[in-house]
């Protein structure tokens, strides 16, 4: 009983904090919070605005998944965001290039998303494994290079034909066929509700992160390498002690994360057909925030994306009603993040407390039967 | 005469350790004071209760003759009273001046700092003590005895007068002992009191003018350094009574479990630190290794289980070579490991017994495979465990940092043992847990034992070494001096051989 309350008592504080002080930051910048929440409530509760969260979510989770591979084992691979980048042009590319049936040719792209961004990935792990170099400052630089660098320069050199009526919209690498776009899922979507209105579509990529994510749990709690991989986080002396090899370790984490993160892309890809000339950045970055939030849980990264693609979303209509600036959302995510963060530690040193007095008890009363 | 310290009744304890027990200290001002006693006997608690690194449980201190109660380094500093630890905490990337002053800068004006007034102050330790140091160098192009030096300068930089050294030879080549010891002289020349810690028992006797010497937490002894022989204090240290375990009749086989072959190390510098080992351990035999720490037992430990750099030689399990496998390939080889240190190497703390049960053998049945691991199969053979080696816990899924020290030991020699090892490589198997759980963990390596295990056990306890062992090698500078029998041999003898003292008197076996 005692151990539900304790962990349900750090989200529900972290939730409850979190609305205290955004509804102080709405109010010194005089606005009323009442009417900003219920304006944004209001947004979230029709069916296309959801369908736009779950979007938003979708690659938020992945690339929350991509992280926390890295994280389980104390690998902190900043570079989510420049792999899934590389992983994107080049499946676009790929994809371009080729004509293949529709499920070949989705499968094509995605595997070469997966493989270009997990190779990208690997760089900072042979660079750890071999020189020894810390993975947050390889991944750091990989990324100024993957996106200051590589990508500017392949985006010019890959650049579709522009056509005879040049326009911004044939900027980006040449459009991929009708068969290598990934359905949407809207008539899934329609079983268990109404018809979406407002041309939304659900993006097929949902389904494919919740395999994600049902994978990611798998592979952590039931294989072998999921245990050797939480294992080195934990302690990697005694890992290594254990028989799982240091290096090998930090190599495959690092390439199975920049796999995932390959996905990370595809959503939008879905959608736009190409790689376009300004792709939706930061996906990376967001990814660290949401895996930190769900503690590298499945389950908690899912509730994470959806509540940050929640205030992202809801909070796009604070423009058109002007009860308060959407910047409200950043500072939540932030603040939700930060007081998340702290409870879970509060609550963690309550668990373990408990724990120790619990194994102590058993010591002291097994003493007493047996008589000095 | 005056005392500079008197300790009386310090009592600290730890859950399942007593550490401190009843201990007594009276360090008298201008002298050289060595503090011996084995691994664990309650020196680097009785030190770090003195700096204020740990609150005593019972008991008084003084300083100088006045009562003080430190809640911090801070209050031991305040009271003249600095500490060099074994480890060094200097930044290779500042000057010896910078590091000196690092966390006491003198300044001047909005936070700038006097570099000049701290030159000057610096000049005049180093003058006073006699110790000499090229201030401006960077640390990382120092030697290991001159960046000791520096550390040494830093107490006394901060007004420091009773140094606690902590092991201080422990990291030195014996050139570099030779100059620490002439720096320890001037300090004590120049007014200084030092009390240090060491268990190399013919540096003591060389160096102090005092010794007090802990046995299982407790003052067994303090006297002038005034025809004390090495014997006495090899004697003193490891107690005269008998030993408690024992191995009564030899099960000892013809079969070679282990064999080690002109096997070369290499520690994590690079510096061969092992050198040309031969050794068989049959099946059904337990070979003790006995030695002074740090004379390359830890890295013959690491060259068999897999971790350590082999320069030379070759290791072979029942005739088969291992020498490049890898440590996995070397545990379902049946190769089982006891660690020095349980929360180092032994276990993942925030994880439940039973994933720590199944650490190291979660390739092999019960506890998983090559693809998958087997989480009931691990809960079973974990309840198993917990039964037959009396782990004591409120259930397997609660995690290890719950357990006391002794059911942690109880929950690794479980898990290394059932697992039907053929050759298992135990380091200090019941370091640091009490007497109740240590009659358990030699019960259970016996009838490992009995069942044809072989084992190298490494010990700093020399009872247990005695009592276990069907045979014992010494261990020094990186190489095999000796080979004893169990039988015939004290701890008192065996104490001489590792300090190397009774090889000097041709002793050698």
């Amino acid at each position: 009983m005692r151990k539900i309350s304790i962990s349900l008592a750090a989200p529900v504080g972290a939730f409850l904090l979190t609305l205290v002080v955004s509804t102080i930051a709405l109010m010194a910048f005089g606005s009323s919070p009442t009417e900003a929440y219920a304006d944004m409530l209001s947004h979230a509760s029709k069916l296309e605005t959801q369908v736009d969260i779950l979007n938003r979510a979708t690659p938020f989770y992945l690339s929350a998944v991509a992280a926390a591979i890295g994280f389980r084992m104390n690998l902190f691979n900043i570079g989510v965001e420049g792999q899934y980048l590389m992983g994107f042009l080049f499946a676009a590319q790929v994809g371009g290039l080729v004509s293949l049936p529709q499920a070949l040719h989705i499968l094509v792209i995605m595997l070469t998303a997966m493989m270009v961004s997990s190779l990208y990935a690997g760089l900072a792990g042979i660079l750890k494994t071999t020189r020894g170099v810390n993975e947050v400052i390889s991944t750091i630089m990989l990324n100024a290079i993957a996106i200051g660098g590589l990508i500017a320069w392949l985006q010019q050199k890959w650049q579709g034909d522009l056509g005879e009526n040049f326009s911004s919209t044939s900027l980006g690498t040449k459009p991929i066929d009708e068969s290598g776009l990934l359905p949407t899922i809207n008539g899934l979507l329609e079983l268990v509700t109404r018809e979406v209105g407002q041309g939304k579509e659900l993006t097929g990529m949902f389904l494919v992160a919740i395999l994600v994510g049902i994978a990611y749990y798998v592979l952590l709690n039931r294989t072998r390498f999921g245990f050797d991989l939480r294992a080195s986080g934990i302690n990697p002396f005694a890992a290594r002690a254990g028989g799982v090899p240091p290096k090998r370790m930090v190599l495959a984490a690092m390439m199975l994360s920049g796999a995932v993160a390959g996905l990370i892309g595809m959503t939008e890809l879905a959608d736009t057909g190409k790689f376009p000339p300004d792709p939706i950045q930061g996906l990376g970055f967001q990814g660290i925030a949401v895996a930190l939030l769900g503690r590298n849980n499945p389950g908690g990264m899912a509730f994470a994306a959806l509540l940050f693609a929640f205030l992202d979303v809801s909070s796009g209509v604070l423009d058109s009603t002007g009860a308060a600036s959407r910047e409200i959302a950043v500072i939540m995510q932030g603040i939700v993040l930060l007081t998340a963060v702290v409870a879970y530690g509060v609550a963690n040193r309550f668990r373990e407390r408990d724990e120790a007095r619990e194994a102590a008890e058993v010591l002291a009363a097994e003493r007493e039967v047996v008589p000095a | 005469m005056t005392v500079a310290i008197e300790l009386r009744g310090i009592t600290k304890r730890f859950p399942g350790v007593v550490a401190n027990d009843d201990v007594n200290l009276t360090v008298e001002k201008g002298e050289i004071h060595a503090i011996c006693g084995e691994n664990g006997a309650g020196k680097s608690t009785l030190m770090k209760i003195l700096y204020g690194m740990q609150p005593a449980d019972e008991g008084t201190m003084k300083v100088n003759g006045e009562v003080v109660e430190f809640t911090s380094p801070n209050d031991a500093i305040d009271c003249g009273i600095g500490m060099v630890h074994q480890h060094f905490m200097l930044a290779d990337q500042l000057t010896v001046l910078e590091n000196v002053i690092l966390g006491a800068e003198p300044t001047v004006g909005g936070g700038r700092i006097n570099f000049h007034q701290a030159e000057a102050h610096l000049s005049k330790v180093t003058e006073d003590y006699g110790l000499t140091i090229d201030i401006n160098q960077m640390v990382e192009s120092l030697e290991v005895g001159e960046r000791q030096r520096v550390e040494i300068i830093k107490v006394l930089y901060r007004g420091a007068e009773i140094l606690i050294l902590d092991e201080p030879t422990a990291v030195l080549v014996p050139q570099e002992v030779e100059a620490l010891f002439d720096n320890m002289r001037e300090l004590k020349a120049s007014g200084a009191t030092i009390l240090f810690i060491d268990h190399k028992l013919d540096e003591v006797l060389e160096i102090s003018d005092s010794i007090t010497v802990l046995r299982h937490g407790r003052t067994v002894a303090t006297m002038k350094n005034d025809g004390v022989t090495a014997h006495d204090l090899a004697e003193l240290m490891v107690g005269s009574e008998l030993p408690t375990p024992d191995t009564s009749e030899s099960t000892v086989t013809d079969e070679v479990a282990l064999e080690l072959r002109d096997l070369a190390v290499r520690n994590e510098d690079g510096r061969q630190v092992v050198h040309d080992i031969n050794l068989r351990i049959h099946r059904g035999e337990i070979v003790g290794i006995a030695g002074v720490e740090g004379n390359g037992q830890g890295e013959l430990v690491d060259a068999i289980i897999g971790t350590a750099d082999i320069s030379n030689g070759s290791i072979a399990f029942h005739g088969r070579d291992v020498t490049n496998d890898s440590v996995r390939k070397r545990r379902e080889a049946g190769l089982a490991y006891v660690p020095e240190d349980r929360h180092q190497e032994g276990l993942l703390l925030s994880s439940p017994l039973w994933e720590n049960a199944a650490l190291g053998h979660q390739t092999q049945a019960p506890y998983g495979s090559t693809w998958w691991l087997d989480r009931g199969g691990a809960r079973e053979q974990t309840e198993r465990i917990r039964k037959q080696f009396d782990v004591r816990t409120p259930s397997i899924e609660v995690s290890a940092h719950a357990l006391s020290g002794g059911n942690q030991q109880k929950l690794i020699i479980g898990r290394e043992l059932t697992s039907d090892p053929d050759v298992l490589v135990a380091a200090h198997p019941t370091r640091g847990i009490d007497v109740g759980a240590q009659a358990a963990v030699w019960d259970d390596i016996r009838a490992a034992r009995r069942n044809g295990l072989a084992t190298l056990l490494i010990s700093a306890d020399l009872d247990e070494l005695i009592g276990l062992s069907d045979t014992i090698v010494v261990m020094l500078r990186g190489e095999f001096v000796a080979t004893l029998s169990p039988d015939e041999v004290t701890p008192r003898d065996l104490g001489a051989y590792m300090t190397g003292a009774a090889l000097q008197n041709g002793g050698a076996a």
